[in-house]
């Protein structure tokens, strides 16, 4: 299906649409949530009784709602983890940190729409009794902080927010907290203590999982802008309507980010797994295609982290046939369904829904070399395999990229990965070793070729290599 | 130490505070706010933060150079950031980054910040600015510039005054 | 009916069964943590307990965990569970266990910090496993690559984490071809601390010490990732009381004592278990010496006193044992010990019952007190010692600066209320009544007995080991020892009774008190006792009733706590 389903930018796009408090009651704004406060308690079949707070609770699980920050963890999921018991008030996050490399979707809500995310953040707040909310937005997003705080405060006027909510008797107040340019605060626990006023790094776990031992070490739910925005029209249209969106286990619709070497780079809301990676790409509604007389080489498929795809790479899926027996079917790259589970059969994710794009006019050296050098700066560096690793590898990658590479230095790059994924206090790890595995793996006959050429030049004198510029020398400071 | 905010900030900051049930949540925002309206976080700066948060210096000097939004001397009047992550280098950032360098005469082979002689410019490469769709983006000041040519590179010191 | 007191029984110790390397071990559930709270058990506690040991930088008994040096990963598989949430077993009957491994990538094992991670019921931990020291090699090479080589001029060779580390888990040579990382050096970072940055791994121990033990938060990290570097607020010195702890903590030799710095390899360093005197805490410490020369103190762990830490007074206050100024002669009519001992005891026999005083410090041993007051009884002295006051703190610095407090009152040297003898002694000085006074340890004339009233006497016998106006005014001055150079023993402000061993030789003519003191008192009074510390500490326990059932041996390394 090759168009997109606005859902969440319903509207966002739309002319004279603005992200005025008046304009969004015009399209029926806040309407979900006065529909949340008003649910009444449910009888069960069985005596007992249901409140408003677990029934969206509920209908969340119900809708399959996978969280739209990077890991596609069932919302509802996450929420249930929560514990309920411990007498500590319980936080809610909404994390605003857009940082992945080739994401710029929760951008589009929190500039065009705010008040869909501050609709969706109070009825998920209500849902798990929690009276004090944040927004973590980054920094570098100055003027999305003043809307957010503007959206806020007549939410307050309208008493959307503050004490005994539309005289629900519920009270609940939203602050807009902003980072200050640190990747790592896109890691939940990294986000708490950056929000607790210190360096954000990230906590070991166990014991310190969110749910449990979270903000001020007490339950805490963090989840995505477009993750919050969702639950707004889980409530608005319930969850059996919801989950008919998309696929089965991959319901609902998801804002994609297509940036790199297409003609039309965009964001593109489609229904999850309806729409392939070759669409995405390729399809006039969506990337629009290579330039002209370029080939597609690589495609880095959910944000920097993820694991690149080869043009012309091939998987095994298994797929339910019309007999209802699983099968495994060969599948191109391309013809890859966008979606959580069909990716990671693949091998890679889906990650914060982002599709880089290269094309073969690009050095794969020199876009690796771009990549290590946003994890080296982005490490926390509080863990010894990801700090010392991160960098190691692109000073190793520099070296490459300027025509100083060696014949060995693929192998060397994959060690080194290697030794930093799944060791880490946190993804981040994997974040920093995936690229540059996946890269080296798939496209090992370059590395080797760009060593050997440089090591035949630096033999017989010559100077480095003219390098495709786009990786350029790793800080000083 | 003199350092001294004025009332109208010291009030804003107060209000900040009241935000969050422990006073040190508030760091971030303070240095946000002290940098707005100083231009950079001295010392002094981080001293009083430090005070006024209930905190020790070293809590906010490990947070203002942990954070690279923070700065701890005075740049340029004008604050260019461009996008460095791959797709808006692919999408010809660093082309850009040098035509801003060669324009204002600064060295286009340092990576860091720097500033012009007159103290109006600051050039430096910052990491993704999440707009990669339209790439090469550029924030000067708080100002967001998307799909940055040298033509509109140009557009944009001339607004510069 | 019964009057046998039984007491209530302990509740049992819940424990459960894992495998180390595949060996089963029943491990207690729970285990005290840094601050003595019950915890669930670590994978490093239990394997511990399995002689085991996992290495490590970050973690620290003493400390919070915070499990970034990840040196401590191991491979470990929990029991595998069944769709229908019952465990699966083997053929064999045993239950399967499922292996940690990355969830994307099944075919590499996934470690677990051991320093964080509780363990479970059938958990195995394969701490000698090939993926573990796979695990350990990567971490200590990336700790290496951009770690100086400059191990010949560091203090910290010889008891350095990575050179130890090294010998199991290097290599002989680095693949690291990339430009090294620079980072500051020879950093000022205190009176007593110097810091250098590109040998520290960023353990954070230091900076977990001093914000939560010392309650001084004066360490942190700048800047980010691999640029890190441990530092202070600038122009704000580390400076409290505790610094020098940090230096011990350091795993590596990031931060090294300016007053030991580069003044002695470690490794020819002659160490013993000793116990700190500058205050009646009495921390416990191992004394580093070479060629008869003390370099530094050390705190030893005991849970009872001092945890890991020691005071940076009580550290740097060594330095009087090395005085060029020590006494080692005797001075007096007669030089040599024997000759002279009999003098002073026939001066002594000779004295009128209740004409002779005794001022005996609490900084003299308790084996050397109980001599004394063997003497004192003998010849109805009246005695006290010299009390000696500052400033405590909430940590381990005591009020009272005497280390053996305690020991001087509870065998009858000093009155309840120390000093308070000390007027009577002036005054019996100047009236005459007291012709004869015997001083160990302490400068009289500094409370209340002035060197003018020392004229007055018939007999001054002194023993110190530096040289005071008491000494000078002496008939007799016998040299003594520091506690460095003898054994014996104190009682700290709380009751625990502590030994400490010799570690160098008494300077010059000099002996040890106890030593001397035991001839002494036989001559005067005729009865024997002990030629041996052990002999004569029993047998003080033995008439002493704080020490009731106390021996020597009993003391071990950590000492014993008695009732005051």
């Amino acid at each position: 299906m090759s168009q997109e389903y606005r859902l969440i930018l319903k509207n966002a796009d739309q002319p004279g649409y603005t992200t005025d408090m008046d304009c969004y009651l015009r399209h029926g704004g806040y309407g979900a949530l006065k529909k949340a406060l008003a649910l009444p308690v449910k009888d069960l079949p069985d005596g007992k009784k249901m409140t408003a707070q677990e029934q969206i609770r509920e209908d969340v699980k119900a809708s399959g709602l996978r969280g739209r920050g990077g890991a596609g963890f069932s919302c509802g999921l996450k929420w249930s983890f929560v514990d309920r018991k411990s007498g500590k008030p319980i936080y809610l996050i909404c994390n605003a940190d857009e940082s992945e490399p080739g994401t710029f979707k929760d951008r589009q809500i929190i500039y065009k729409d705010p008040h869909q995310l501050v609709e969706g953040m109070i009825i998920s707040c209500f849902a798990n009794d929690v009276h004090l909310a944040y927004i973590y937005i980054r920094g570098e997003m100055p003027d999305g902080a003043r809307i957010l705080k503007k959206a806020l405060a007549d939410a307050r006027a309208k008493n959307f927010l503050g004490k005994n909510i539309l005289g629900s008797g519920y009270d609940l107040e939203i602050y807009v907290h902003r980072g200050a340019g640190a990747y790592i605060c896109g890691e939940e626990t990294g986000l708490i203590e950056s929000l607790e006023g210190k360096r954000a790094y990230p906590r070991i776990k166990p014991p310190y999982f969110p749910a449990v031992l979270g903000l001020y070490m007490c339950p805490t739910i963090v989840n995505n802008v477009e993750t919050l925005a969702a639950v707004k029209h889980i409530v608005t249209m319930g969850s059996a309507e919801y989950a008919k969106l998309g696929t089965p286990n991959n319901t609902g619709t998801r804002i994609v980010s297509v940036s790199g070497q297409v003609k039309k780079p965009g964001y593109f809301e489609v229904e999850v797994g309806k729409a392939t990676i070759g669409e995405l790409i390729f399809h006039e509604k969506f990337g629009g295609g290579l330039k002209d007389g370029r080939k597609l080489k690589a495609i880095i498929p959910g944000g920097s982290s993820s694991k690149v795809f080869k043009a012309g790479e091939k998987f095994k899926l298994k797929r339910k046939g019309a007999d209802g027996q699983m099968t495994a079917v060969e599948v191109d790259m391309l013809d890859l369904p966008y979606d959580f589970d069909s990716l990671q059969q693949a091998g890679s994710m889906s990650g914060s829904g982002a599709i880089i794009v290269v094309d073969d006019s690009t050095d794969i050296v020199s876009v690796l070399a771009n990549l290590s050098e946003f994890y080296a700066h982005e490490s926390c560096g509080q863990c010894t395999p990801c700090r010392e690793g991160s960098l190691w590898m692109n000073k190793a990658l520099h070296r490459m990229s300027h025509g100083h590479g060696r014949k060995q230095d693929a192998d060397y790059l994959l060690n080194i990965a290697q030794n930093i994924q799944g060791r880490t206090i946190c993804a981040f790890g994997e974040a920093c070793a995936w690229p540059v595995l996946s890269f080296v793996n798939k496209f090992k006959d370059e590395f080797v070729a760009k060593g050997a050429a440089d090591e035949a030049k630096n033999h017989g004198g010559a100077g480095p290599t003219n390098e495709m510029k786009i990786a350029a020398s790793p800080r000083a400071d | 130490m003199s350092f001294t905010v004025p009332k109208e900030l010291e009030t804003e900051l107060d209000e900040l505070i009241t935000h969050y049930p422990q006073k040190r949540s508030a760091s971030l925002m303070f240095l946000h706010a002290i940098q707005e309206h100083f231009g950079f976080i001295s010392p002094e700066a981080m001293e009083w933060t430090a005070k006024k948060l209930e905190l020790q210096p070293i809590n906010v000097y490990e947070l203002v150079t942990f954070y690279p939004m923070f700065r701890t001397e005075k740049l340029g009047k004008y604050q260019i950031k461009v996008c460095r992550t791959l797709s808006c280098a692919l999408g010809g950032s660093h082309a850009l980054r040098d035509h801003f360098c060669q324009k204002l005469g600064l060295d286009s082979t340092k990576h860091e910040p720097q500033t012009t002689k007159d103290g109006k410019f600051t050039v430096e490469f910052v990491e993704c600015l999440a707009s990669c769709g339209t790439a090469p983006v550029v924030m000067i000041n708080e100002d967001f510039h998307e799909g940055v040519s040298n033509q509109k590179a140009d557009e944009l010191l001339g607004r510069c005054k | 009916m019964s009057t046998t007191e039984t007491k209530p029984a302990p509740p049992p110790v819940e424990k459960i069964k894992i495998k180390v390397d595949g060996r089963e071990i029943e491990v207690p559930k729970m285990t005290p943590d840094w601050q003595g709270k019950m915890q669930p058990t670590t994978m490093l506690q239990a394997c511990a307990l399995a002689n085991q040991d996992v290495p490590h930088y970050c973690y620290h008994p003493k400390l919070p965990i915070a499990g970034n040096c990840r040196m401590c990963l191991v491979e470990f598989g929990t029991p595998m569970i069944g769709p229908d949430r019952q465990p699966v077993k083997n053929e064999d009957g045993t239950p399967k266990i499922a292996k940690s491994v990355l969830p994307y990538e099944p075919s590499t094992p996934r470690g677990a910090i051991a320093c964080a991670t509780p363990i479970s019921p059938g958990m195995e931990i394969y701490p000698s496993s090939p993926a573990t020291k796979q695990m350990r090699e990567a971490v200590l090479e990336s700790l290496l690559i951009n770690h100086p080589l400059d191990c010949p001029i560091c203090d910290q060779a010889g008891e350095c984490k990575l050179q130890e580390y090294s010998v199991d888990y290097g290599k002989a040579t680095s693949r690291f071809v990339e430009e090294k990382e620079h980072k500051p050096k020879q950093v000022d970072l205190g009176p007593r601390i110097m810091l250098d940055d590109e040998r520290c791994i960023l353990c954070s121990r230091c900076v977990r010490f001093s914000k939560d033990i010392a309650g001084d938060d004066a360490l942190g990290f700048a800047s980010r990732g691999s640029r890190n570097f441990l530092t202070n607020f600038p122009g704000k010195k580390f400076d409290n009381n505790y610094t020098l702890n940090t230096v011990d903590i350091c795993p590596v030799g990031a931060l090294t004592s300016k007053d030991f710095r580069f003044q002695m390899r470690v490794w020819f360093l002659k160490e013993s278990k000793s116990v700190c005197t500058s205050c009646a805490t009495g921390c416990n410490i191992v004394i580093g010496s070479r060629e008869n020369k003390v370099y530094r103190y050390e705190p030893r762990e005991n849970d009872a006193v001092n945890s890991s830490w020691m005071c940076d007074a009580g550290r740097l206050n060594y330095k009087w044992i090395n005085s060029e100024f020590r006494l080692t002669q005797i001075k007096g009519p007669k030089t040599e010990w024997s000759l002279a001992l009999r003098d002073i005891a026939e001066t002594l026999r000779k004295a009128p019952l209740g004409s002779v005083a005794m001022v005996a410090s609490a900084r003299q041993t308790n084996e050397e007190l109980y001599l004394l007051k063997k003497l004192a009884t003998k010849l109805n002295a009246l005695t006290d010692s010299v009390p000696r006051t500052g400033e405590g703190d909430k940590l381990l610095v005591n009020a009272d600066k005497n280390p053996n407090s305690n020991g001087a009152k509870l065998i009858g040297i000093a009155p309840a209320q120390m000093g308070s003898n000390l007027p009577k002694i002036a005054e019996g000085i100047h009236s005459g009544s007291i012709k004869t006074l015997i001083v160990f340890g302490e400068d009289v004339t500094k409370c209340g007995i002035s060197a003018d009233l020392l004229g007055k006497l018939s007999t001054l016998i002194v023993s110190d080991i530096l040289p005071n106006k008491t000494t000078e005014a002496a008939h007799y001055v016998l040299p003594g020892c520091a506690h460095a150079e003898k054994r014996g023993s104190f009682v700290n402000t709380k009751g625990r009774v502590q030994r400490f061993m010799q570690n160098t030789q008494p300077k010059g003519n000099a002996r040890a008190e106890w030593e001397f003191l035991h001839e002494l008192v036989y001559d005067v009074t005729g009865q024997n006792g002990f030629v041996s510390i052990e002999g004569l500490f029993n047998q003080m326990a033995k008439e002493v009733p704080a020490f009731q059932g106390v021996t020597w041996a009993a003391l071990g390394d950590l000492g014993v706590t008695i009732n005051l």
